[in-house]
């Protein structure tokens, strides 16, 4: 037979075949068996496969939400609560779905605070962490659409206000928004065409997941040391080692999920969102999920609307510039003294706007949600390009394997390369 | 370590933010001891007939409770009803007219009710419900108990309930000296700004359980408010031990998989 015959390992004929002609077999292999990582990987690196779970497990239960779910003002609300009686084992699909949007965003979180802390975002991986950050992006708009779809009063509220911020545009910010809405508030069309869109967003992501992965095949994984790949003794297969070590932290990110689905599956949520939607009657308070609390604490601490929006899309957009704005050489923060530290001072703040983001702009709430929102942007955009500058970084090990083996011999790197354990 | 750290870090700033949204200058309702409560908690039947019954005797006079059937009452309900059997579901919905229609003349007629029927609501619209009230409806029932409540207690499952009771357990004959309570307002504790326009539902006797059961105002509360729970989620029996055997399960297997990790890695070193 003419052509190169499978390189595949079996001893299947029928296996063979197929992959002589159509080469899945041989692109599993490449890809998930022989593909080789960095040997010194820590549970950090988890967090990558843990999303793209998350993301199949959303789109499962979402499809099967969409057979019972009716996206009509007047029946939506009792639509889901029907599957939650009536349907069998509605209320799991349903608690998986709700709660599996506050997982997703923990992990993609703890994922993109992986990358910061490790300069994962630095050359050659510009464009990997920018198609993570469009994924962010595209994961806050279904977030936002799929809120709306039960048609509670924090659904109806929330979109009232998230909508609303496209007015603050001049000139064309009002047309924008009727057209967003398909008329002049949130109503029918607007559930319509959210539910629409709530089914394809995750699809694009899909899309993107996928761009980002052929990036990241390009350079391959960075690592705790954030030093290149050497050769061939910096490296593992991905098949048995990293199968096994993401199955093991599959199943203890499972055991915490379920432990919400099963036990505390409203304690995320709010319980205005029990409330069927009432255009008459406002809230008492609006908040948007937790996920989205931080960006809305900078869209109000800032008094002026038009530039609060602009604010709120330049704290999720500068994330595209991260890999210019950090001037360091050197990769990982465990060899940066001062950026160690400094790290930190973000999660801090990110923390704060959070909690700033959960209650009304009073008191202590807007001076805290300004300094905070302040920091955000000052850490970016001033201190960041500064400690590069200034940090004198500690010395680079040899190679990642030296590394490895010197810190059986209980050197420094031990705590933090904590890999191979 | 640090993996540890952060996700402590975030599960406690992810349960902080429900309860901070909702804390305002309101009373939280005192909580109570709940069948339902905890892992394996599950509804205790006698409490639940007893909360239909004050429903369907008391509350159902001003209150909707639109999703739900009285077919759900009976075994084949959502997480097998509150102990009713069919054919007392079916004496309980023939008791109900229901409105239906339009038959083959072309008119809508009154009929007994079926166990497939909706809770029959006392008012035909919100407007009438509203103006029978001194101007504030009554809301529906059905999912109350997921729709209020506060605090840590909100987080599994028990503030709801928790402020059911505080509600129909903390209305004061005279308010406070120096409170303006508006005409036509009842003054409660737990309720938000104390004005409510429901007027005290429940007393001392108010119903005669059909179980003998002695009818204090607070156990009158406990039942009602019980059967508001499991009328929110029916199904949360069935929720709590699935989970329990899923978590058991998942926990074995992430054990067997670290034990399988442990082997796997073992020759690196
Ligand atoms: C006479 C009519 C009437 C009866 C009978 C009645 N309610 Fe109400 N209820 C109301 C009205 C009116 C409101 C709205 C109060 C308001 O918003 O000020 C209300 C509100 C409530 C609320 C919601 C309070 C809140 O936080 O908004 C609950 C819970 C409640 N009732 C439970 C009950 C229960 C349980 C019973 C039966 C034991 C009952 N009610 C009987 C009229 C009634
Ligand atoms: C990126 C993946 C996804 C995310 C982050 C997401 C997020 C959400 C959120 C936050 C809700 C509101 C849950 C609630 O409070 O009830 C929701 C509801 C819903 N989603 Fe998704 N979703 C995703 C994928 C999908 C997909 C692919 C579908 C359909 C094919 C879908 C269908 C639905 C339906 C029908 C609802 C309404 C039912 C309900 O509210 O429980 N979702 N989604």
């Amino acid at each position: 037979m003419a052509g190169t015959p499978s390189t595949v390992r079996t001893n299947s004929r029928l296996i063979k075949w197929i992959d002589t002609r159509l080469p899945l077999f041989t692109f599993v292999q490449d890809a998930a068996i022989d593909y080789p990582e960095p040997r010194n990987l820590n549970y950090f690196w988890n967090f990558g496969s843990l999303a793209g779970t998350m993301l199949v497990i959303m789109i499962t239960t979402g499809i099967f939400l969409a057979m019972q779910y009716t996206p009509h003002v007047d029946y939506a609300f009792s639509s889901v609560e029907r599957l939650m009686r009536d349907v069998n084992y509605g209320w799991l699909l349903r608690y998986i779905h709700m709660n599996g949007a506050s997982f997703f965003f923990i992990v993609v979180y703890i994922h993109i605070f992986r990358g910061y802390y490790y300069g994962s975002y630095k050359e050659p991986r510009e464009l990997l962490w920018m198609l993570g950050v469009v994924i962010l992006l595209l994961m806050m708009a279904t977030a936002f659409f799929g809120y709306v779809l039960p048609w509670g009063q924090m659904s109806y509220w929330g979109a009232t206000v998230i909508t609303n911020l496209f007015t603050a545009i001049p000139v064309i910010g009002n047309p924008i928004h009727t057209w967003l809405l398909g008329g002049f508030a949130v109503g029918n069309p607007t559930l319509n065409r959210f539910f629409s869109l709530h089914y394809l967003l995750p699809f694009v992501i899909v899309g993107v997941v996928g761009l980002h992965l052929i990036a990241l095949r390009q350079h391959g994984s960075n690592n705790p040391l954030g030093i290149a790949v050497k050769g061939p003794q910096d490296e593992i297969p991905f098949h048995p080692y990293y199968t096994i070590k993401d199955m093991f932290g599959l199943g203890v990110f499972l055991v915490i999920y379920a432990i919400f689905i099963f036990y505390l599956p409203n304690a995320l949520g709010d319980p205005q969102n029990y409330i069927e939607a009432n255009p008459l009657q406002t809230p008492p308070e609006i908040v948007p999920e937790w996920y989205l609390l931080p960006f809305y604490a900078i869209l109000r601490s800032i008094p002026d609307k038009l530039i609060g929006v602009l604010a709120l899309f330049a704290s999720i957009f500068i994330l595209f510039l991260l890999p210019w704005l950090d001037t360091s050489r050197v990769r990982s923060s465990y060899f940066r003294p001062i950026h160690k530290w400094v790290f930190w001072l973000l999660v801090i703040d990110v923390f704060a706007l959070g909690t700033v983001g959960a209650h009304r702009p009073e008191g202590a709430y807007i001076v805290v949600g300004r300094i905070a929102t302040f920091y955000y942007f000052f850490h970016f955009v001033i201190l960041l390009p500064l400690i590069g500058w200034f940090e004198r970084p500690l010395p680079l090990p040899e190679s990642i394997a030296a590394a490895v083996t010197k810190k059986t011999a209980a050197a420094p790197g031990a705590a933090q390369s904590g890999a191979v354990s | 370590m640090r993996a540890l750290a952060v996700i402590a870090i975030a599960s406690v700033a992810l349960a902080g933010a429900p309860i901070a949204a909702s804390a305002q200058d309101e009373v939280e309702a005192p909580h109570q001891n709940w069948s339902f409560a905890g892992i394996f908690g599950t509804f205790d039947r006698g409490s639940l007939q007893r909360g239909f019954q004050i429903y369907n005797e008391v509350c159902s006079n001003c209150h909707s409770m639109k999703l739900l059937h009285y077919r759900d009452l009976g075994p084949n309900g959502p997480g097998g009803g509150i102990g009713f059997s069919d054919a007392e579901v079916a004496a309980i919905a023939a008791q109900k007219q229901v409105e239906d229609g339009p038959n083959d003349q072309g008119e809508m007629f009154r009929r007994p009710g079926k166990p497939q029927d909706t809770f029959v609501s006392p008012f035909p619209n919100v407007e009438a419900a509203r103006a029978a009230n001194g101007g504030a409806a009554p809301p529906d029932l059905s999912v109350i108990v997921k729709a209020r409540g506060r605090g840590l207690e909100y987080l599994w499952g028990e503030g709801g309930p928790d402020y059911v009771y505080g509600i129909l357990t903390g209305f004061e004959d005279k308010p406070p000296t120096g409170f303006q309570l508006t005409q036509g307002k009842y003054y409660n504790n737990i309720f938000p700004g104390h004005q409510i326009s429901m007027p005290p539902p429940l007393a001392d006797n108010t119903v005669k359980f059909q179980d003998g059961t002695k009818a204090t105002l607070s156990q009158e509360a406990h039942d009602a408010a019980t059967f508001l729970t499991w009328a929110a989620e029916p199904n949360m029996e069935d929720r709590k031990q699935t989970g329990a055997k899923a978590i058991l399960f998942l926990l074995a297997m992430t054990g067997v998989l670290y034990g399988a990790k442990r082997r796997v890695w073992k020759d690196l070193h």
